[in-house]
C-alpha cells in the first residue's frame, strides 16, 4: 500500500514537470486568441503516417498556385522521391525549372535546366523583388511553414479557407484581405483557393476545402521530412525500453528479495 | 587511494594496472563496495538520470557540432541542414533540444528531493552548494544553446537576456557592449556563444565531479534524514543501487523518448523556426519554459525603489526585477546557512513540509505566470509569487528554525525498515 502510494506520489511529481515543460510553453506560445477548427490529418497522432497519394496532390497545388509567389529554397527535387516518384520522374519535374548557374570559364553566368540536386526554384531573385511584386509585401519562405506557427497545419489550413467579407464597417488598405484567422485580420495575400480551381489528375475539380487539405498535407511534409521515419524508430525504441525496463524491474525485484 | 591497502586482483592484466594506478581499486571502492543507506526511494534515482543526461547532451552535442556554422548567415541554414540531409541529424538534433528539458526536469527533481529530505542541511553543505553552482551552469549553458539555431527567439531571447546587465548602475552599458561584442546582438555575439556552448558543458562536468566526490565524503542522505549508525543501516552500491538507477533510468528514457520520436517541438516555441530578423519582433519575447519562472520574477519588480518623501530613486525596476531574479538563486545557495533545524526529512518536519510542497506550487504559478504577457492581474499575481518565495526562506525557514516541534525520529534506518516490513 506504501508502495503504491509512494509510486503514485513519484509518477504524478514526474508528470507534473513534463507537463509543466509543454504547458509552460504551449501557454508561452497562445499569442493569437483565435480558435482554430480542428482538421483531421493522416499525419496526426502516434501512428499518424503522409499518404503519397495525398502529398503528390498537395505538391500539385503548390507548383500550380503557392509557387508563384512563395519559395521554398529547404526542398530539393531529390525530395520528391519521398512522394512515390521516381527518379525519371523527378528529373522531368526538375527540369520544367530553369535556374541561373555560373559563373562559366568564360566568367559569364547561364541560365540551365535544373536538376534533382538543387533546391525548388524560387519565384523572384531576391527579396526586393519579391516586394516590389507583392505591394510591398514579403511572402514567407514555405519549407518550414507549418513548424514555425502555433498548430501550423490547422493555421495554414484555417487561413487558406478563412476568406471571408469584412465585418461591416471594417476597411483594410489597398490590397489587403479579410481573413478571419489572421492575427489583424488584414492580409496581404489574396485568396489563393477557389473552389474548382485545381484540376486532379483523374479529371475531377477540387474542392477548395480538398485542395487546401492535400497543400497542408504537402508543407507538412515539407517541413518535417523526417516524420514517417522517426515514429516507426519510436515505437522500435519504445518497445525496446518497455521490455528493457520489465527485464530490469525483475532483475531489481530478484536482487533486493532479501533485504531488510 | 592508499595502494597499501589494496586488495590483489586476479586478473593479471587487471592487476598490472591497478598496482601502477588503482583505478579498479577506486571504482570498487567508489561504485562498488561503497556503502549506501538501504532506505532509498526512487527519488534517489534523478542524480544518476542528470549524470547520464549530460553525458548524453555531450556526446549529441559533439555531432551537432561538426555540422553546425556559428554564422548568422548561416546558423539557421546549417540547422536544417542537420534536420534534413545529415544522416540521422534529426535525431541527434530532437534528442539534444529535449535533452535539455529533460535534463531540467531530472535536475529540477533532485532539487526538490534534496529540500524535502533536508540533504543540504550539515554535514553536506558545500555538497548542495556544489549543485547549485552546477543549476547556474546550467542555465547559462541552455540559454546560449537557445541562442545557436538563430531563430526570432533565439535572437530576441538573447536580446532580452543580455540587456538585463545594462540595469547596473554605470558599468550596466559597457557590460553589455562587452558581452555581445559589438553594439547589438550579432556575429560576435553568435561566435562567442558557440564557443562558450561547447565549453561550459565540460565546467559542468567538473563541478559534478567535485559534486560526487563530496558527496563520496559525507555519504548518501535518506529519506528519513537520519545518520547511518552501522553497517546494517547500508547497502553496497553495487549491485542494489547500480540496478535499481538503470530500472528508474530506462523509466525516466521512456518519456523522453516520447517526447523525442513524437512530439519533438512540444517543449519548443514555433517562432523559432523562423530565421532571425533583428527588424521583426516576436509578439512576446518568452524564454525556455524551464527559465520562466525566473522570468517571472525578473518582470514582477514593476516599480522603482525610492527613499521615502523625495523623488531619489534607489533602485530602478530594471535593476530590481535582475537583482530579484538573481537573488532566488543566491537564496537557494545559502539556504544551508538559512535553515538551522537540527531535524533533516520534511517527514518529521511537519510544517517546513506543507511550506515546501506550496514553495512548489509557488514555482508552477510562476512558471504559467512566466509565459504570460507581463501586463495587468499577470504582474500582480506573480508579485504575490514573488513575495511567498522570498518569505519561505527569509521569513518562514528562520521562524520554524526557532518553533518547529519534530516529530519523533527512528533509532535507526535498519529499524525502521524493519517496522515497515513487519507492518505490512
Amino acid at each position: 500500500m506504501e508502495k503504491v502510494k509512494f509510486s503514485l506520489t513519484l509518477a504524478l511529481v514526474l508528470a507534473s514537470f513534463i507537463g509543466l515543460g509543454f504547458a509552460g510553453t504551449a501557454l508561452a506560445a497562445g499569442e493569437s486568441h483565435i480558435k482554430l477548427p480542428e482538421q483531421e490529418w493522416h499525419f496526426d497522432g502516434v501512428f499518424g503516417t503522409y499518404d503519397k497519394a495525398t502529398l503528390q496532390r498537395g505538391l500539385q497545388v503548390y507548383r500550380e498556385v503557392c509557387a508563384a509567389c512563395h519559395s521554398m529554397k529547404r526542398v530539393h527535387y531529390r525530395n520528391l522521391m519521398d512522394l512515390g516518384y521516381s527518379e525519371e520522374q523527378v528529373k522531368s519535374i526538375a527540369g520544367e525549372y530553369m535556374v541561373e548557374d555560373g559563373p562559366n570559364d568564360e566568367g559569364e553566368m547561364f541560365s540551365r535546366a535544373a536538376t534533382p540536386a538543387d533546391p525548388f526554384v524560387s519565384p523572384y531573385p531576391n527579396e526586393k523583388a519579391a516586394r516590389y511584386a507583392n505591394n510591398g509585401a514579403y511572402p514567407p519562405d514555405l519549407s518550414l511553414i507549418t513548424k514555425a506557427r502555433k498548430d501550423g497545419p490547422n493555421y495554414v489550413y484555417a487561413l487558406l479557407t478563412g476568406y471571408t467579407e469584412p465585418p461591416h464597417g471594417e476597411e483594410g488598405m489597398e490590397g489587403q484581405y479579410y481573413n478571419k484567422y489572421f492575427a489583424g485580420h488584414w492580409i496581404s495575400m489574396a485568396p489563393p483557393l477557389m473552389d474548382g480551381q485545381i484540376m486532379r489528375s483523374n479529371g475531377d475539380a477540387a474542392s477548395l476545402d480538398q485542395a487546401a487539405y492535400d497543400v497542408v498535407n504537402f508543407l507538412q511534409w515539407a517541413a518535417e521530412p523526417e516524420l514517417n521515419d522517426r515514429k516507426r524508430m519510436g515505437w522500435h525504441v519504445l518497445l525496446f525500453l518497455i521490455v528493457f525496463a520489465g527485464v530490469m524491474y525483475k532483475v531489481k525485484k530478484k536482487i533486493w528479495r532479501d533485504v531488510h | 587511494m592508499a595502494s597499501k591497502d589494496r586488495q590483489p586482483f586476479d586478473n593479471p592484466v587487471i592487476e598490472w594496472v591497478d598496482s601502477r594506478l588503482p583505478v579498479f581499486t577506486l571504482m570498487n571502492k567508489e561504485y562498488g563496495v561503497f556503502p549506501t543507506p538501504k532506505n532509498f526511494n526512487y527519488f534517489w534515482n534523478f542524480g544518476a538520470i542528470a549524470m547520464i543526461i549530460l553525458v548524453i547532451m555531450i556526446l549529441s552535442g559533439i555531432f551537432l557540432a561538426m555540422n553546425y556554422t556559428a554564422h548568422v548567415d548561416h546558423a539557421f541554414d546549417s540547422v536544417e541542414r542537420i534536420m534534413r540531409d545529415v544522416n540521422f541529424g534529426w535525431l541527434i538534433r530532437y534528442i539534444h533540444m529535449n535533452g535539455a528539458s529533460f535534463f531540467f526536469i531530472a535536475v529540477y527533481i533532485h532539487i526538490f528531493r534534496g529540500m524535502y529530505y533536508g540533504s543540504y542541511k550539515q554535514p553536506r553543505e558545500l555538497l548542495w552548494m556544489l549543485g547549485v553552482v552546477i543549476l547556474l551552469l546550467m542555465m547559462a549553458t541552455a540559454f546560449m544553446g537557445y541562442v545557436l539555431p538563430w531563430g526570432q527567439m533565439s535572437y530576441w531571447g538573447a536580446t532580452v537576456i543580455t540587456n538585463l546587465f545594462s540595469a547596473l548602475p554605470i558599468v550596466g552599458e559597457p557590460i553589455v557592449t562587452w558581452l555581445w561584442g559589438g553594439f547589438s546582438v550579432d556575429n560576435p555575439t553568435l561566435n562567442r556563444f558557440f564557443a562558450l556552448h561547447y565549453l561550459m558543458p565540460f565546467v559542468i562536468f567538473a563541478v559534478v565531479f567535485l559534486h560526487v566526490w563530496a558527496l563520496h565524503v559525507t555519504g548518501s542522505n535518506n529519506p528519513l534524514g537520519i545518520d547511518v549508525k552501522s553497517d546494517k543501516d547500508t547497502l553496497p552500491f553495487h549491485p542494489y543501487y547500480t540496478m535499481k538507477d538503470t530500472f528508474g533510468t530506462i523509466v525516466f528514457f521512456l518519456f523522453f523518448a516520447f517526447f523525442v520520436f513524437f512530439m519533438p517541438n512540444a517543449m519548443g516555441h514555433p517562432d523559432n523556426y523562423i530565421p532571425a530578423d533583428p527588424l521583426v519582433t516576436p509578439a512576446h519575447i518568452v524564454p525556455e519554459w524551464y527559465f520562466l519562472a525566473f522570468y517571472a520574477i525578473l518582470r514582477a519588480i514593476t516599480f522603482d525603489i525610492v527613499i521615502p518623501f523625495t523623488d531619489v530613486i534607489l533602485v530602478e525596476a530594471k535593476l530590481g526585477g535582475v537583482i530579484a531574479m538573481f537573488g532566488a538563486i543566491a537564496l537557494l545557495f545559502i539556504l544551508p546557512f538559512l535553515d538551522r533545524h537540527p531535524v533533516r526529512s520534511a517527514r518529521f518536519r511537519p510544517w517546513y513540509r506543507v511550506a515546501l510542497l506550496v514553495l512548489w506550487a509557488d514555482l508552477f504559478f510562476l512558471t504559467y505566470l512566466g509565459g504570460q504577457p507581463a501586463e495587468g492581474i499577470y504582474v500582480f499575481m506573480a508579485q504575490i509569487g514573488v513575495i511567498y518565495y522570498y518569505s519561505f526562506f527569509l521569513v518562514i525557514i528562520p521562524a520554524l528554525n526557532k518553533y518547529e516541534k519534530a516529530l519523533p525520529l527512528p533509532n535507526s534506518i535498519h529499524e525502521a525498515v524493519l517496522a515497515k516490513k513487519e507492518g505490512k
